[in-house]
């Protein structure tokens, strides 16, 4: 045996097993130690972690799987085991799910006790260098998510890096889960800010006046319910960045408040006379069309100018598709190492599904069938059935709503934008495969409202990042 | 220096040559004398009825109260062993202490195809693994180590007869530098 020796704590209420289990690891080289049930056990992860937990399933008072779920709480990269003379694929299911490593059927063989735990432990060494990979890459997680090969990703990027370095205020626009977030949070990484707060707010989820309290704090009295002071996200926010997710939600009062504050760096708390001045450098974001809200009056003109300094236009999936297999090997590696799981990738068909479903929910929505299928295979490949996708196909070209025909220029549209979300965006490219000339393709384009991805139209030069 | 005593313990007769062969290998494994000992009493209550097997347990405790008074005791047996979490075990030790046993019943897989030599070797190699456990060896990770782990009969057949020499300078360590267990 080299090195250190790996900790493992047995539970069971069982002395003889305890016993007998515990002899055969330790001659295993492993440094065991048992307990008899499940409060004990948890007590003692409390005053030290451990590298495995073995446990068994059926204990009276607390049983293996809620042992689990608690000793998870407390110690997250514990491998936990549980063992079963009861075991049902219900049992194992739900015991993986909530995090096991791997179920034991009672009595099991000695090998099989033996390869697992040596599995286990080639893991932790594999886990202990990535915790030390991780610190490192912790800053630049954001762009880590962001992976990207398609170039109109790339010019988001490359614009949102030199962003970072001003104090400018970013405008993010893209659907739900095409990662505003994790964009405005690289922007505040890669910023001189970075060492202050991130602060973000999503507008969309709270009534006006609580919102305007949240972002501006209150005097004690300011209100009814207002017991003490409290200080808004634009204080906490001092010295770094603020993020305000779904701002195309907000109602005029507070158009005008964060016109005011855009415009002055100054505010009062609610109920209050003092002028706070804040240094906040604002990144805001909207799955909504701003131009279109200004032209109907929902949205302040004022406003909208303010925010427009700097656009950053996330692409959805759909028109991403070749980051599809990038971005779920990322995943899948980060997941591996998160629920202390062999995931070695996906079967050609379970890419197949993943390059053929049309992403309604974007990266994110990717991110969550990837980590439903970590949960549920019981290989280390992940399988077509494992992602749980719905088992709908795009519209093909032929898909006429209501059994109407559609249009010739309907057509052209949808083959144009198909030929350039294929080209990730190059119109030279899309020009070749279409067999027309690049400027007869740019003017289709800006016939049908087409744009390169992360470019803006370029028929509209009012403003954004260079005005 | 305390000898090791070798007892068969098993239902039938023993196999002619057997337990010599494994008392020379104990014998030059750990440079002590290695003695035969013998008794007409079996271990009792060693057999759990329900799986047909006998009990590692049971049998070391018997074995503290029926053996030598001295040095370490290895029994070695034709019945099929077990420890209550695991499906069988080739033999058991206690770690540091001085009962070891094992059993032929396991080791005597493919036996009959390639003739008795096979079970001989793959006996000795367990009775010198048991035995550096009641010495206070754990498994060892060194390519052909007889402390190696062995998964199935082919892990018995791949490692040697030799503690590598990790293991022995580990055998040579005053006992109190060894971290006591149990
Ligand atoms: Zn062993
Ligand atoms: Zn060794």
């Amino acid at each position: 045996m080299s090195g250190e020796r790996i900790k493992i704590l047995v539970v069971d209420d069982e002395e003889i097993v305890r016993e007998s289990l515990g002899g055969w690891l330790e001659k295993d080289g492993y440094l065991v130690e048992v307990a008899a049930d499940g409060p004990s056990a948890l007590a003692r992860l409390q005053a030290e972690p451990r590298a495995v937990l073995v446990a068994d399933l059926k204990m009276p008072g607390m049983d293996g799987l809620q042992l689990l779920e608690q000793a998870k709480r407390i110690q997250p990269d514990l491998a936990v085991v549980i063992m079963t003379a009861y075991a049902t694929v219900d049992t194992a299911v739900s015991a993986m799910k909530l995090g096991a490593y791997d179920y034991l059927m009672k009595p099991f063989d000695p090998e099989e006790l033996s390869l697992m735990m040596q599995k286990i432990t080639a893991q932790q060494a594999l886990i202990r260098e990535n915790a030390v990979l991780r610190q490192a890459l912790k800053k630049d997680q954001g762009f880590r998510d962001l992976v990207s090969r398609s170039p109109g990703m790339q010019a988001v990027f490359e614009m949102a890096r030199s962003a970072a370095r001003t104090s400018s205020t970013v405008l993010i626009l893209g659907e739900s889960g095409t990662g505003k977030e994790v964009l405005a949070r690289a922007i505040h990484a890669e910023s001189p800010r970075a060492a202050k707060a991130f602060v973000a707010v999503s507008c969309a989820s709270l009534t006006e006046s609580l919102l305007e309290s949240e972002l501006f704090g209150h005097e004690r009295g300011a209100f009814t319910g207002a017991n003490a002071r409290h200080k808004g996200k634009f204080e906490a926010a001092h010295g770094g960045t603020l993020f305000l997710d779904e701002i195309g939600d907000i109602g005029p009062k507070l158009q005008l408040d964060l016109l005011r504050v855009l415009e002055e760096r100054k505010f009062h708390r609610i109920g209050g006379n003092d002028l706070i001045e804040v240094d906040v450098r604002i990144v805001a974001a909207t799955n909504r069309d701003l131009k279109k809200a200004v032209a109907s009056g929902a949205f302040r003109e004022d406003l909208f100018y303010r925010l427009d300094v700097v656009v950053l236009s996330l692409p959805p999936l759909r028109q991403r598709k070749e980051d599809i297999p990038l971005l779920a090997e990322r995943f899948l590696e980060r997941l591996s190492v998160e629920m202390m799981k062999p995931i070695e990738g996906l079967s050609a068909e379970a890419m197949e599904g993943l390059l053929s479903y049309a992403w309604p929910g974007n990266v994110r929505e990717l991110r969550n069938a990837l980590e439903r299928a970590a949960v549920v295979a019981r290989t280390p490949v992940l399988q077509l059935s494992d992602l749980g996708l719905p088992a709908r196909a795009e519209p093909g070209p032929a898909a006429p709503a209501g059994g109407a025909l559609p249009s010739l220029d309907a057509v052209e549209r949808r083959h144009i934008a198909a030929v350039l979300s294929s080209t990730g965006g190059n119109v030279s490219q899309a020009a070749r495969v279409l067999d027309i000339d690049r400027v007869t393709l740019y003017s289709r384009m800006r016939k049908y409202g087409l744009k390169r991805d992360g470019e803006e139209d370029d028929t509209d030069p009012g403003h954004h990042q260079h005005s | 220096m305390e000898p090791i005593f070798l007892w068969w313990i098993g239902e039938g007769p023993a196999q002619a040559g057997l337990l010599e062969h494994v008392r020379l290998h104990l014998a030059a494994a750990f440079q002590r004398p290695a003695l035969p000992w013998d008794g007409p009493e079996r271990p009792a209550g060693a057999l759990d009825p329900r799986r047909g097997q006998h009990a590692t347990s049971v049998i070391l405790t018997w074995l503290l109260q029926a053996g030598p008074p001295a040095g370490k005791v290895l029994a070695v047996t034709d019945q099929d062993l077990f420890i209550p979490i695991l499906t069988y075990v080739f033999g058991e030790a206690q770690l540091g202490g001085r009962a070891a046993v094992c059993s032929t019943a396991r080791l005597a897989e493919g036996v009959a195809l390639a003739g008795p030599r096979l079970l001989v070797e793959r006996l000795a190699k367990e009775a010198v693994h048991e035995v550096g456990h009641a010495f206070g060896l754990r498994h060892c990770d060194t390519l052909g180590c007889v402390m190696g782990r062995s998964p199935g009969v082919a892990g018995v057949d791949q490692k040697s007869h030799q503690l590598c020499t990790t293991c022995r300078r580990r055998l040579e360590e005053p006992p109190a530098r060894r971290p006591h267990v149990r």
